[in-house]
Parts: structure tokens; sequence; C-alpha cells
């Protein structure tokens, strides 16, 4: 029941944000942060509550009820490791977009936060749905928000953005829904019970053609919201045209939703598939590794540079998830989480910039290390975490999926290495053009203020900490990952 | 007396093919709508024709849906004319192209 | 005592710590208090583990201690755990003795910059990354250390990132070491599958019995470890980002790109040696690559007018002694070159920073001239570190472990005539470059008044560090000279003593002879062509051929021309991503159809009665006659 408190919780607060902005814009943030820090409350303490559980049983909450019984639609949310780690990243992001946005958003405050908080209940409920009718209505439900959030907050291009973002994920919503009919019909038709129950749906029997076309489906929507190459360019007009908080979401969640998806859905329904599919699918991998790395250094636009860093790192996680063994896989939860905090904290970084000096350009930057050092310092911090220096989590998550990726494929792994320096490349520009070097132009501006210390802050010290004691939150999703992985391999001749 | 169906039919088609082309070759919308009325009458008799070469009377029942119809849209069109002709000033309906896309 | 040990790495990384934290609000003074202290604390608790780790310990079994677990993962379970051995002793006795040194000559030298605060927080960190690097037991915290003092060698090569140059010099040190550490990973990588473990002694102790000697998959983790340990250490043919990494502060060249970090290329081949004994073929290429370097930075230090920078070609030089060495399979003659080679350069690079302040940020060694008499301490030191560089006979340090590597590279059974020969020209080279440099410095006339006298932080290391240019060489002395071998015994109790051939006393005496003789003609030539001549106080001209070398033999054209610009123009062409062009191109023909359709609704009733009637005649046809 708590899980559905979650989402009445976002919900509510949105509606009521919403409501009270036609007195005090004041109030409608003060509200939202009171409901998301409620929200990080309830999922740290669900995690306090996970750790102290034995690994017993599989899922550690659960709900279940009827939605449209003749269909065979439940609402049934349940949680395991992975998700509420998942839970947290949302949550922990979901506070900082609120803090982040305090200045910069000042038109339809009441709106915006209406927007952010739908935003997060929909991945929220992506995280925690057990019902694939459910899983492609959460789906959805993400969508809209955002749309609103870049094309009514956005950046000088916003419309075109939004409707890049709306039409390639909407697209990829309809491939995936119809695989989901499609796996829906086969298992009514092999039992005679039509459910879209995931857990029922898990055994489905089909034909390896079949199969392999159904997976496609999800895969395809998972590969756009992943922001595979080629199926990549929605990704830098969006993140580029967002609001900060938007670009931020997009990065540290809405991507992931696609991750999540592969390592959910994907993989135990088609196991077969999957292996099947595999080779395919981490050749995308480290396509977009080195192709999303060679865009990163051509970009003159900050946020559109950090946009294509996250093209990236998405390669990364889709490598791992097709290696099949428990260390990619823990890399790849590790790399969700880190390149949430690391994306997202150059993002804010960008942002800052913007709402200081009104350009995104980096050409017109450089030599800030000395006007804003404490914004320097975090920079260089990210930065590095970014190029996948030991001592961040970042490094943990790359060289766990790498040298996973290295058991089962040699080469692809070896040539996936290479993004290691592609990486250092990129990164280190970011610095030389922002930080280093003459200033562009004389200007004055302020350095971080306590509120913008507090976010970028909790940043750094939360990807030192992964760095340094990764295991905290290996351990969460281990039991989910192994299991996982065991049902993968099972199959497998 | 007895006529052959195969005319009553060319006598439909003739008739409805001058009621298409003076619909196609009018741009007054007052003939335009005369020569819908001579298309309907056209098909009317065709039904006609055809219900009585089969001795059934459904071709008279669709004739009087005909004339029904054709009762409500020339009552429709007229009062569509008459409002074209107070926007446009005119009857011509090449000038009343605003619709295009 | 031994248990004290983790306070050796810890102390480094607090110092750092505070610095970051609260440096903005603590004074100068108290600053250096901490920046410094930190590091003399460490060198003296080196001193008091290494007394507590030699004490009854006569084998020198290595001490092994544990902090906490840093991974958990399948089988790879690297801990933050040190392993103190007679090797990783002595690199630690080194880091932290010469850091402190270092470190006390920083505080003066900084002492105006406005960075001085964010100067010690790298240096501190530095140090403790170092540290790490040096005594861990796990390859995977190694490669940790590894890439943190890369880190801190970007950081502290920008250190003045003002001037854009020094960015693109350290985004240049960073970029290239990184593709050894790339390398080196996927040996790492190979090595986990191969072991199970990344654990240094537990590999070690399996591979032999794992592997075949010269089998393929030996060959190419060695070749793929081989590969970091160039980058690292700026051999041939990742020695680009050296010379240019001179725009660091002098305490910075001293420090990490003369006595420690470029060294852990050396550090890391010894501590794998196995490894590489197992892959006798990469032996080789490893003591070639030595050769080749000592040879081509030799000649290019030979031709640089900046003070700075044939220091930076010296050091290249230098370390291609220690992997001829390791190439040789000499571990601990390299081992030794190190340890002097830490001493006497760091000293020239101080030395050379505390000239180069004196006159006001003057490089050129052609606009000095005459400094013996104006900075007399500065003289007498930087003379005893360059004979020491030189291998002067005799009383130098330098001499004694340059020259093992000499006898060795020819000696041992893994040496040869060439390698001997390049040696030797090596150390022609050396002694030539090394007083040619001398004599302009500090000979002839004077060319620029110094402005002050260097304060008495800054001279009290290189007084140290001379005594220890000119001393340490005695620990061991060549079986010509009265074989003792205190050294090599303390380190062949972690590695292995080289195998020689057997010579006769006579053939090693002769050899020596030959090696001493090379020596004193380097010095004399340079004698000749530089002491107390007329040169113009400013660039000297240069023909095609010195230009060539001037270049560091042009790798950086090559390197530009192969890799740079091709990035550059992929960039350039593709910074909208082709890939997008797919996608606008759906967009552009979805326009034109629309354009299409929107043309047919032209509000035309009679083309719209028209169409219907066509469309009509049409479908009756199709439906007629087909």
């Amino acid at each position: 029941m708590i899980l559905v408190w979650l989402l009445i919780l976002l919900m509510g607060t949105g509606l009521l944000a919403w409501l009270v902005a036609k007195w005090s814009a004041t109030l409608s943030r003060l509200i939202s942060l009171a409901g998301t820090v409620m929200y990080i409350v309830i999922v740290i303490f669900l995690l306090v509550e996970y750790k102290q559980n034995p690994v017993g049983q599989k899922w550690t909450v659960s709900f279940t009820h009827e939605w449209i019984p003749t269909f065979g639609i439940q609402l049934k949310l349940a949680a395991d490791g992975l998700s509420l780690l998942m839970l947290l990243l949302t949550s922990f992001l979901g506070l900082l977009s609120v803090l982040i946005s305090w200045k910069e958003i000042q038109k339809r405050v009441g709106f915006f936060h209406f927007n952010l908080m739908f935003e997060l209940a929909g991945i929220t409920g992506v995280f925690l749905c057990m019902d694939m009718f459910l899983f492609y209505f959460f789906w959805e439900v993400m969508l809209i928000p955002m749309f609103f959030l870049i094309s009514i907050w956005g950046n000088e291009n916003r419309i075109y953005a939004a409707n890049k973002f709306f039409l390639f994920t909407q697209g990829s919503g309809l491939l995936m829904l119809l695989s989901i009919l499609g796996i829906y019909f086969i298992h009514g038709h092999n039992t005679g019970i039509y459910t879209f129950d995931y857990e029922l749906l898990l055994g489905t029997v089909m034909l390896p053609q079949t199969g392999f076309i159904l997976m496609l489906g999800f895969a395809i929507a998972f590969f756009i919201k992943l922001s595979i190459v080629p199926f990549h360019s929605w990704l830098p007009d969006a993140h580029t045209q967002a609001p900060t908080a938007g670009s931020v979401i997009l990065a540290g969640l809405l991507l992931k939703t696609g991750a999540y998806g592969f390592i959910r859905f994907v993989l135990p329904l088609f196991p077969e598939a999957s292996h099947q599919f595999a080779p395919v699918a981490m050749t995308l991998g480290v396509i977009s590794i080195l192709y999303g790395a060679k865009l990163v250094f051509a970009q003159t636009d900050l946020k559109r540079l950090v946009a294509y860093i996250s093209v990236s790192h998405m390669g990364y996680i889709l490598l791992g998830i097709y290696a099949f063994n428990e260390m990619a896989m823990l890399g790849v939860v590790m790399q969700m989480i880190v390149h949430g905090i690391s994306t997202g904290a150059l993002f804010i970084i960008a942002g800052m910039l913007h709402e200081r000096i009104q350009t995104r350009d980096i050409e017109q930057m450089g030599g800030f290390w000395s006007t804003v050092p404490r914004m320097g310092t975090m920079a260089v911090l990210f930065v590095m975490a970014t190029l996948g220096l030991p001592g961040f989590g970042n490094f943990i998550a790359e060289a766990l999926i790498l040298m996973g990726t290295f058991l089962t494929n040699k080469t692809l792994a070896s040539i996936a290495a290479l993004g290691i320096v592609a990486s250092t490349i990129y990164a280190l520009h970011i610095l030389q053009k922002v930080f280093y070097g003459k200033e562009f132009k004389p200007r004055s501006i302020a350095d971080l203020n306590i509120r913008e210390m507090v976010v970028m802050g909790s940043l750094a010290l939360l990807i030192l900490g992964l760095g340094l004691f990764p295991n905290v939150l290996l351990d969460v999703s281990t039991s989910s990952v192994v299991a996982l992985i065991e049902k993968v391999n099972s199959l497998n001749f | 007396m007895n006529i052959p169906m195969e005319h009553g039919i060319l006598l439909a088609a003739i008739l409805f093919s001058i009621g298409l082309t003076g619909l196609l070759v009018r741009r007054n919308v007052i003939f335009m709508l005369l020569s819908v009325e001579v298309m309907l009458n056209a098909a009317g008799l065709a039904f006609i024709v055809a219900g009585a070469a089969r001795g059934q009377a459904d071709g008279q029942v669709m004739f009087i849906f005909i004339l029904a119809m054709a009762a409500a849209e020339v009552s429709v069109g007229l009062a569509l004319i008459i409002k074209m002709f107070k926007i446009f000033n005119s009857v011509d309906i090449d000038k009343a192209d605003t619709m295009n896309g | 005592m031994k248990e004290l040990l983790w306070l050796v790495v810890a102390f480094p990384f607090a110092g750092s710590l505070i610095l970051m934290l609260i440096g903005k609000r603590l004074s100068r003074m108290a600053c250096a208090f901490v920046g410094v202290g930190s590091i003399l604390l460490a060198a003296v608790f080196t001193f008091i583990v290494g007394v507590g780790f030699l004490h009854n310990n006569p084998s020198s079994v290595p001490f092994n201690q544990s902090l906490w677990q840093w991974i958990n993962v399948y089988g790879l379970t690297p801990n933050i755990a040190f392993h103190l051995d007679t090797v990783s002793l002595t690199f630690v006795f080194v880091i932290t003795f010469v850091g402190a040194l270092i470190h006390f000559y920083s505080a003066q030298f900084m002492w105006k910059d406005e960075g001085f605060t964010r100067f010690f927080v790298f240096m501190n960190l530095f140090v403790g990354l170092m540290l790490l690097l040096v005594l861990t037991d796990n390859l995977l915290v190694l490669y940790f250390g590894w890439e943190g003092v890369t880190l801190c060698s970007f950081l502290l090569i920008g250190f003045w990132y003002k001037d854009s140059a020094n960015g693109y010099a350290a985004q240049k040190a960073f970029i290239v070491t990184r593709v050894g550490d790339t390398s080196m990973l996927i040996g790492l990588f190979i090595l986990f599958m191969t072991f199970h473990t990344l654990n240094i002694q537990d590999i070690l102790t399996a591979a032999p019995s794992t592997w075949l000697v010269s089998s393929g998959p030996a060959v190419l983790t060695a070749f793929l470890l081989l590969g970091g340990a160039i980058g690292k250490s700026a051999q041939l043919p990742l020695q680009t980002w050296l010379p240019d990494a001179m725009l660091a502060p002098s305490p910075v060249s001293a420090l990490l790109h003369a006595a420690t970090m470029v060294t852990a290329g050396v550090y890391l081949i010894a501590r794998t040696h196995v490894l590489f004994e197992l892959a006798p073929l990469v032996q080789s290429v490893m003591a070639m690559i030595g050769a080749a370097t000592l040879l081509v930075a030799g000649l290019s230090a030979l031709n640089q007018h900046d003070i700075k920078k044939v220091l930076a070609y010296s050091t290249i030089s230098q370390i291609g002694y220690m992997f001829l060495a390791l190439g040789v399979g000499a571990w601990s003659a390299a081992i030794f070159h190190f340890m002097t080679h830490a001493f006497f350069k760091a000293l020239l690079f101080l030395g050379a920073g505390a000239i180069i302040t004196v006159l006001g940020e003057e490089h050129n060694m052609f606009k000095m001239g005459g400094l013996r008499k104006k900075l007399p301490i500065v003289f007498w030191t930087y003379l005893i570190a360059s004979s020491s560089l030189a291998a002067l006979p005799f009383v130098t340090a330098g001499f004694y472990s340059k020259d093992k590597i000499i006898w060795m590279s020819y000696a041992s059974d893994k040496g040869s005539l060439w390698l001997w020969l390049a040696a030797l020209l090596g150390a022609l080279l050396t002694a030539l470059y090394t007083f040619r440099m001398v004599f302009l410095t500090f000979f002839g006339n004077s060319k620029t008044e110094p402005t002050h006298r260097p304060g008495a932080f800054i001279t009290m290391p290189l007084v140290v560090l001379a005594v220890l240019s000119f001393a340490a060489g005695f620990i061991e002395l060549p079986a010509t000279m009265g074989h003792f071998t205190l050294l090599s015994d303390f380190i062949e109790k972690t590695l292995p003593a080289a195998n020689t051939l057997h010579f006769s006393y006579a053939t090693e005496l002769l050899f020596q002879l030959i090696s001493i003789a090379t020596v004193i003609i380097g010095i004399f030539v340079a004698y000749k062509y530089y002491y107390n001549k007329p040169f113009p106080a400013a660039e000297p001209e240069r023909n095609k051929l010195q230009a060539f070398l001037y270049n560091g033999w042009d790798f950086d054209l090559l390197y530009d021309f192969l890799f740079v610009k091709p990035l550059v123009f992929l960039s350039r062409i593709d910074k909208n991503d082709f890939i997008d062009l797919f996608y606008k191109g759906i967009e552009s023909l979805m326009g034109a159809l629309h354009k299409v359709l929107s043309a047919t609704q032209n509000g035309k009733v009679r083309r719209y009665a028209m169409s219907i009637a066509i469309g009509t005649i049409i479908t009756l046809t199709i439906l007629l006659f087909l």
C-alpha cells in the first residue's frame, strides 16, 4: 500500500502546488519541496527495511488491486532492490530538481511543479509496476508532463525539441504496446488466461521467430529511450532545450527507464531472443560509446555537449546488459545511478552558467575558475567523474561493465575500452574551454550561493562515496541481479 | 408497350452525364445545383427502370427517398447560396475558394 | 611499529582534505604548516615503519595491512590494503623523503602565488595517491593510484590555468598517458579472466604454473602492461607529453615529472616482474624501447635552450636507462638508478626553479651565464647533481647506478653488445648535454642579473639532496671497486637477481674503463665547445637537423597528423550528427507530401467534383473489367 501512497503523494503534491500558486509562488515551491522530502524519506525507510529483511522473498513490498478485470488488467505494484535503488535516484534527483528551479522558473510556477511532480509520479510508476498494461500507462504518463516542461519552460528552440521528443517516444511507445499485446494474446491463447500480469507472462512459450519480433518491439522502444545510436537524435535537442530541472530528469531518470525496461522486461520475458540479439545490441552499445564521444567533442553548446555525454555513457549500459553476467549487470546498475548524478551535476553547472551569463556557447566562456572558484572546483570534480577516474562511482561502473563484458566478448570490450581515452578527450575539453584560459570578456558573475552549494555538495559527496564504498549500493541490487542472470542463463544451451 | 431496360438505363446514363458535365463546366452555383438535381433524377430514373425490370417495388421506394433527399438538399443548398451571395457578393463558385489548403 | 603503515598514506590525504575544506580560512602560514607538515610526518612515519619492518626481520617477510574492502563483486574483491616489502619500502622512502624536501622548498617557492593553498592540496593529494600506488597489494587499487596521480599531474601542469597553453599541455599529458592506461586496463582484464583475482602476489604465484613461457596470453598481457608503463614513464612512443609538462611550477616538475610519478612505470614492471619473465619477447622489446628512448631523448636534450626542457628530455633518457635495466632483467639496477635519479634530478629541477625565479622567469640558458659567483649554493649543489647525472666516476651516486646498468646491458643473459653500445652512447650524450647546461648557465659572462638570492627554505633542500646525490651511490659498489651490495641484497629479497653470464674480472674492468672514458670525453667536449664561449643571448640558430631534434624528433607533428587532425576534421564535418539527417529527411519527406496533398485542397468545388467523377470512373473501370 505504501507504494500507492508514494504515487498519491507525488500527484497530490503536484495538484496542491498548482492550486496554491494562484496566491503565492513561493508556497508552491515549498509544497513541492516538502513533497519530495517526504518522498525521499519514505524511500530511505523502504531501503532500510529492505536491508534488514533477509533475501528470502523476491519482492519486499507489493500491492495488487483489480483495475479492469475484463481484460486482466491489474493495479499491481511491487519493489525489489533494483526498483528501490531507482526510486532512491528518482527521489534524490526530484528533490534537486525542485531546488535548482527555485530561481530559474519564474513563469507559471504552479503548473511547472504540477508537471514536475506528475513526471516523477510517472517515473516512479514505471519503476514499480508489475502489470504490462500499467507499465504502458505509466510510460505514457512520463511523456506528457515532460512535453510541457520542455515546450513551456524551455530555451529558444523548445517547440521543435518538444515535438521531436514527443514523436520519438510516442512512436517507440506504440511499438512497445504492439509487443505487449502480442505477448498478451499469445499467453492467452496458450493458457486461456488473458492477463497483463508480468509474473504470469514471464513463462510464456512462443515460437523463436515470434519471440524475436516481439522482443524487437520492446528493444526498439527502450533503445530510443536509452538514446542508443542511431536512435539518439531526439536526445540532444530535448536536453539542450529543456529547463535545467528538465535536463536533469531527462538524463538522470528518463534514460534509465529504458535501461530498467531492458533489465526488467526484455531479458526475463525473452531470454532466448535476447541471447540471439546480444551481438547486435553490444555492437550498438560500442558504437554509441565511441560515436557519442566523438559528437561530444564537436559541440560548442555546453548543454548539447553534456547531452551527448549521455549517449556515450548509455552505450556502456547497453553493453553491460547484454554481457549476461553478474559483474557487468552490477556495473550497469551502478552506471544508472552514477550517470544520473554526474551528468545531472554537469547539467546543473551548465544551467547555472546559463542563468548567469545568458549563453551556452563555450566559445564565449573561459577563465571561470578564477571568477567562480567554487563552481570551478565542482566542475573539475564532475568532469573527472565523467571521464571515469578511480575514486568516483563512474569508475566502478565502467570498470565492472568492461570487465564483465570482457569475460564474454573480448573484442568488443577492448574496443569499448577506447571509450576511456575518448572520454578523457571530451571531458578535459570542457574544463579547458570553460574554466581554464583567459576570460572571454570581463564579466562579474556570482559564485555558488548556499542553496547551490547544498545541491552540488550533496552530489559530490554521493559520487565520491559511491566511488570509495560502492558495495553499499551494489549489495542492495545483488539479489535481483543474481536472480535475473540465473534466469537468463538457465535457458542457455 | 414494353420499353427495354437498356433504353431506360441509357437515358439515365445520358442524363447523369449531362448533369455531371453541367456540374463541372458551370461556375454559377445555381446552375451547379440544377445539374446536381439532374444527376439525382438520373439516378432515380435508373432505380425505377431497374425496379420495373425486376418487377419489384424497391426501385420506387428508393426514388421516393431520393425525392425527399433532393428536396432537403435544395433547401439547404439554396440557403447556402444566399449566405454565399451575401459573403462573396457573387454566385461564382470559384470565388468561394477560401478553404484551400 | 610497522602497524603504523596506514598513517604514512593517511597523512598526505588528511593534509589535502584539511586544506581543501578549510584552506580558505587558514592563513598562508597555517596552510604551509599543514601542507608541508603532513608530508614531513609521512616521512617520519616511513622511517619508523621502515625500522619496524627491518627489525628482527632478516629475510624481510612482507608485511600486509588491510583497511577496508573496496569492492566485492563476484571474485573481484580488491581491498584498500598495503603490502610492504623491500621494493615498496624503497619507493615509499624516496617518495616521502624527496616529497618532504620538495614540499619544504615549495613553501617558499610558491609563497607569493595566489593559488598557494590549491598548490598544496594537489601536491598532498599526489603524494597520498603515489603512496597508495606503490603500497597496494592489488592491481585495481594500483590503477586507482595510477590514474589519481595522472589527475594530480593534470591539475599541477595546468596550475597556472589562466594561460591556456598550460591547460593544453595538461590536457596532452592526461590524454597521452590515458592511452597507455587503457592498454594497461585491458591487461588487467586478461589477468582477472585468467586468475579470477587482481591481487598482485596471488597472480605472481599462480602465473608460472598457468602460463607457459612465451605463450600467447602471457606475451599479450605483458605487452599491455608495458603499454601502461610506457605511457606513464614517457618512453617511446608515448613520450611526447613530458617536455610539455615543464609548464608546471618547478617543484611539480621535480616531484612528479622527475622523481616519482614518471617512475611509476618502472615500479609497475618491477612489481609484476614474473609476468615479464614469462614473456621474454616483451622484455627484449622493453630493453630496446629503453635503449632507443635514451638515445632519442638524449639527442633532443642536446638541442634545447630552455633549461627545464633539457632536464625533461634528460628525465626521459634516464628512465630509458631504467627500462633498459628492466629489459635485461637487472631489476635491482633499475631500482638503484630510480633512487639516485630521484635525488639528483629533483635537485636539478629545484635548482633550475631557483635560477628561473631569481632571473625573473628566464628559461633560456643562453641568456643566463656567470651564475657561479652570484648563486654559490645553487651552483655547488647543481654541479654535484649534474656530475651525478653525467655519472662522473667514483664520487657520484649516478656513476654507480648507471655503471651498473651499462655493465648489465652487456653482461646479463638478456643483454647484448648493441644494447651496451646504446647505453654507452647515451652516457656520452648525457655527459655532453649536462655539462653544456652547466657551462652555459653558471660560467661565462653574466647576461641576466639575478634579482635576489634564494631563501633558506629553498637552499636547504638543495643541500640535503646534494648530499644524497653524492652519498647514495656508496650503498652499492661494483665487483671491481669493493663489491659492496647493500641495496641489491635488499631489493633481491623481493625481486630475483639478474642472471649474468660469467665474465672475467678483467672484462668487467675493461668495460668499466671504457664507460668512464666515455663520460670524461663527453665532459671534455662540452668544456671545449661551451666553456666561456661568447654565445649571443638569444635562442641559438638551428639548422634543419637541429630543429628536428629540438622539436623532439617531430613526434608531435606526426601525432597531430595521425590523430588530432583527423579527429578535429571529423568533428567539424559531423558536428550536427549525420544520423540526424535521416530523421530530418523523414521530416522533410512528410513536409513535401503535405505540400502535395494540401495543393489538392484548393477550395474549388468543381475540381473536387471532377476528382470524384474521375475517381468513380476509375473505380468502376477496375471493378468491371478486372
